[in-house]
Order: C-alpha cells, then structure tokens, then sequence
C-alpha cells in the first residue's frame, strides 16, 4: 500500500507532536537532573549541564544498596515466575488428567483476587513467618501468575502433538521432554514473560513498601520515595537524578523488547 | 471349546488388561499434573486463597495492633463503613477517578495506536516512544508530576502564568486534585494500553483492507467498518484492565496527594492501605478490602462473559 505525500506529511505532524507531548515530562526529567539548582529555581533554560546531582543522590542515600536490592527482587521475581508459569502451562496442555478442568479454573479465580484486597493477611503471614525486611518475602509471594501460565499455555499449545509422541516412544518421560523440548522450542514466550516480569517486579510498589522497614533490602522505588519525602524543596535537580536512574533499566528493557511485549500481551489477554 | 468362545474369552482378558493399564495410567497422569502443577498451588493457596478468606473473616471482628481478631462484630465493621461519609466519599472518588481516567487513557492511546500502525519510515522510534510510559515506575512519574505541578516552579503554573491566569494548586485545591492525580494516571497508563492496542491493530488481517482498498474505500470509512470493529475484543480488554488498575490505584495517591485535601483523593486502596498500616484497625480495613474485592469480581465475571462472547473472530 503506498500513500500519498500529502498524507504521510499529516501522519509524520501527529506522530511528532504525540511523541513531544508525551515524552516531555521525561525529557524534562533527564534536563533537570542535570541542571544546577540555581537554574532550576530561577526557572531558567540550563546555563550549564552538570552530573552533581547524580553525584549526591548517591553520596546522600544507600541508591547502590537500593538498586541492587531491586535487581536481586526482579530477576528472583522473573526466574521464579518462568519456572512456575512452564510447568503449570506444561500440564495443562500435555498432561491429560482428571481435574485438570478444575484446576484450570482456579488458576482463572485467582485473576479475580487483587493483590491490593488481600495484602492485610499476606503482610500478617509474612510478619509471622520473619519474612520482613528478606529477599524471599519481596519475591517468593509473586512467583505463581495465571497470566504467565496462560500466556505459555497459548505457546505450548502450538508445538505439534506427534513430538511428545516421538519423544515417548524414544522412552522420554515428561520431565525431560520439558526440560529439553519444550522450553527451547518456546524460548521466546519465555523471554516475553521475562521481560513482562521484570518490568512489574523492578516497578512494584506498595509491597515492598508494607514489606520493608530498614535500608537491608529496600527496592529502589521505596528509596525514591524516601528521598523525594526527605530532600528539601529546592533539591529538585537531586531528586530527579534518583527518578532519572531508577527508570534507566526499565526503559532499556523496555526499548530492547517492544516488540515481543506487544505480541505476547495480546496473545496473552484474548485467547 | 469352540475356536470363537476361546477368542472372545481372551478378548476378555485383554480388555481387563487394557482397563487396568489405562487406569494406572491415568493415576501416574493425575499424580504427575499435581506435580507440575503443585509450586503454583502451593503458592495461590498462601498468598491468594488464604488471604482472601482471611480477609472476609477479619472483616467480621475488631483486632488489636498486631492483627489478632479480639470481638466479633458480625456486621458491624460493614454497617459502619456505610454510615461514615468519608468512606461514602472515598468510594466516590474512585469512581470520579475511574471515570477521569479510563476513557481519556483508552481513547488517546486508541489514537496513537492507530497512527503508529501506519507502515512508515522510522514508525519504530514512535512506537518506543508511545510506549516509553509502561517503562516508568510509578514513584518516578509521580516525582515528575510533583515538580510539574508545583505551585511556582512547576511548568503548569508557569504556562499559565505567561497567558495571564492566575496559578492553580493543583495538588492542594480540592477542586483540583483528583484530576491532577488523573492526568498523572492518564500518563503512566498510556504505555501499556498502547502496546495491547497496536498489538490487537496488527494482528487484524490484511486482507480485509487490501479489499477495502479496491473498492475504494477512504482511510476513515476502514478506521469505521474494518478497524474499530475488527479491533473490539482487544480495546474490549483494554477497558477492563483499564478499569480494574484504577480501582488498585496506589502509589501515586501515596507520593503526590496521601489522599487528600479533605480525602479529595482518598481512594479506595490507599484508604484500606490507611485504616490497616496507619490506623491499625485491621477489622475495618477489611471490610473496605471485601468491597473492593467485590468490586473487581463484578468487572472480571463481566469481562469473561462479555470476552467469550466476542472471541470468535480471533
């Protein structure tokens, strides 16, 4: 399909200015952090670019325990979810056993409990178990996803009946035909679910609030909450390096793996 | 014994044999399935089952500090709740904020969706940017919004101020604040949504515009009849996801408002959030979690029913 001049000029104007207006804040953000806070007060353009503020986000808060903390939870998070989100799909698409149905259900219902309606219960249990302030009470309550089984359920349906067929015969039990067939086979929806996992985990927020009380193994997004409650009014330059930094990751993520995003939410949310 | 009785005897055996492998079979199957399936069971059971039942048992008592039930109050903890006009307001304003927030999100991003389907030079660079706000947490845009609508630095006031209007306070007039929180909302949804919409707009077949366009059909008579209907179960899905995120809408009442002025913005998970980890009234808090919960079961079973219907042109 080839378009006329006229009309792609009119697609470029509303690409452009859509993409202007939304990423301005974001822009905004990046040219702070990197004005003094001089000129951030006076409110004019930048007299200079200077890397200060990223200087003394770090020197003034633990931002490296912070984010290490944040990338230990995410990538937990990510592998513990692709782990259990394979072997759920794996069964419901090549074990045949009675109350599979039911099963299947229940993964539905879970769907329809938000993690923002149970989360006293879940903060009494991981209290009474010790969990706070660890690494296993930021992760391990996430690790079961319906949407991940679902979305690899999708994938896993594809690959042809006649290859577990083959591998019975061959004498491969189900374990080892998960291990080494299918999860090769669907490594991309693996690393779709991966990416979704890890954009959610680095980015939670009222969990790791209720489930931290001291620096050990606060995320990165509750440290940025601290320092926007703790710095003084005119350390905007300062605050927005914090912010700048803690959406570096995500957004590399992101930009890598758009594409594989857009496929597998689609796959994942209508069938 | 004739030859035939003989066969049919042995078929006999046979098919006991056969019954008998099949069920052991099927015990190995059933017992391997729990097995595959048994992390993921485990897991909702703790942290998704138990805490649901949890919460509705604790919305019958009173607790103390720690959480330990100390006087059942049947449904005291709900009459209260719908007795007490800031409960009655804080359910309002998540319904104002839902109605701020999911229309505009799921219309803008429709919009970008559709220019950005275009096979253009460079239309790459314009998706990751319209999809740039999924990348962003919820406490750094909020820290965003903050200095935009700071009161004299903020670039709103500013712009305002150099048309000649006075300046606004976005977050502490209450007129004002649960759309400030809104527009924040709109912003950070709009990565996402746009990403499940351009996903939905590329999965529809070519071939439908490719006939379209022999036809001669203009591009809004195809936005019309091919697109936006070819398009409804995916922008069905939007909705609803939409909806249900402003219902669990958090972190941004947390960093910009903390719900107020005058519980303008109290919604209804911070309002939980509150009377549970502030006010240590965990019986209560529960009670407003059911709500919730009720809530969202109601939109879930709708998206369900409503999905299915739509799915078959997939």
């Amino acid at each position: 399909m080839t378009m006329s001049f006229r009309k792609k000029i009119i697609f470029y104007v509303l690409l452009s200015v859509s993409a202007l207006i939304l990423f301005a804040p974001t822009i905004m953000a990046v040219v702070m952090s990197l004005m003094t806070s001089q000129d951030i007060l006076t409110g004019s353009a930048p007299s200079r670019l200077i890397l200060d503020n990223f200087i003394q986000t770090f020197e003034h808060f633990p931002l490296l325990q912070f984010l290490l903390n944040s990338f230990i939870v995410s990538i937990v998070i990510t592998i513990g979810q692709i782990l259990l989100s394979s072997l759920a799909a794996y069964a419901f698409v090549f074990l045949e056993f009675k109350g599979r149905e039911f099963l299947f259900y229940l993964f539905i219902a879970t769907m329809m409990v938000p993690f923002e309606a149970s989360v006293i219960p879940n903060f009494h249990t991981i209290r009474d178990i010790g969990w706070i302030d660890t690494y296993q009470g930021l992760t391990i309550p996430f690790f079961a996803t319906a949407f991940g089984a679902f979305l690899l359920r999708q994938n896993f349906k594809q690959i042809p009946k006649e290859l577990r067929e083959a591998s019975q015969i061959a004498g491969m039990g189900h374990f080892k035909f998960y291990l080494t067939v299918v999860m090769p086979v669907a490594k991309s929806s693996l690393v779709t679910l991966g990416i979704y996992g890890f954009l959610t985990s680095w980015n939670m927020y009222l969990w790791p609030l209720l489930s931290t009380t001291n620096d050990s193994v606060r995320t990165v997004q509750i440290g940025l909450k601290q320092l926007q409650s703790q710095e003084q009014l005119n350390q905007w330059g300062v605050m927005m390096a914090g912010a700048v930094i803690v959406i570096i990751p995500t957004l590399i993520l992101l930009f890598l793996g758009q594409k594989k995003l857009q496929k597998g939410l689609t796959e994942g949310a209508l069938k | 014994m004739s030859m035939s009785s003989l066969a049919i005897q042995t078929n006999e055996i046979n098919l006991e044999y056969v019954e008998q492998v099949k069920k052991r079979q099927r015990m190995k199957n059933l017992l391997k399935g729990v097995l595959f399936l048994l992390p993921s069971i485990i897991l909702f059971s703790a942290f998704v089952f138990y805490p649901m039942i949890r919460t509705i048992y604790l919305s019958f008592f009173l607790t103390n500090t720690s959480g330990v039930t100390t006087v059942f109050v049947g449904l005291e903890n709900y009459i209260n709740l719908f007795k007490s006009p800031i409960f009655l307001k804080n359910i309002q304003s998540t319904f104002l904020f839902v109605l701020y927030t999911v229309p505009a999100t799921v219309i803008i991003s429709l919009f970008l969706a559709i220019i950005a389907s275009e096979k253009l030079k460079g239309i790459g660079f314009f998706r990751t940017i319209f999809s740039s706000t999924m990348g962003i947490s919820v406490a750094a845009a909020s820290v965003f919004w903050m200095f935009l609508f700071n009161p004299t630095m903020g670039l709103l006031n500013q712009l305002l101020k150099s048309i000649g209007v006075e300046p606004i306070g976005w977050l502490t007039d209450p007129n004002w604040a649960l759309l400030s929180v809104s527009v924040t909302t709109i912003w950070m949804n709009i990565g996402f949504t746009f990403l499940v919409l351009l996903g939905g707009l590329q999965s529809i077949n070519s071939y439908l515009y490719e006939s379209a366009d022999i036809e001669g059909a203009g591009y809004f008579y195809k936005l019309r009849r091919i697109t936006i209907p070819m398009l409804s179960p995916t922008l069905f899905f939007a909705i609803t996801v939409s909806i249900i995120n402003a219902f669990q809408t958090f972190g941004q009442i947390d960093i910009l408002t903390q719900g107020g002025p005058q519980n303008e913005t109290n919604l209804i998970v911070y309002s939980i959030y509150r009377e549970a980890f502030v006010n240590y009234q965990f019986g209560s808090a529960s009670a407003q979690a059911v709500v919730l919960f009720i809530m969202i079961l109601f939109l879930t079973a709708i998206q369900f029913k409503l999905g299915e219907r739509k799915v078959h042109y997939q």
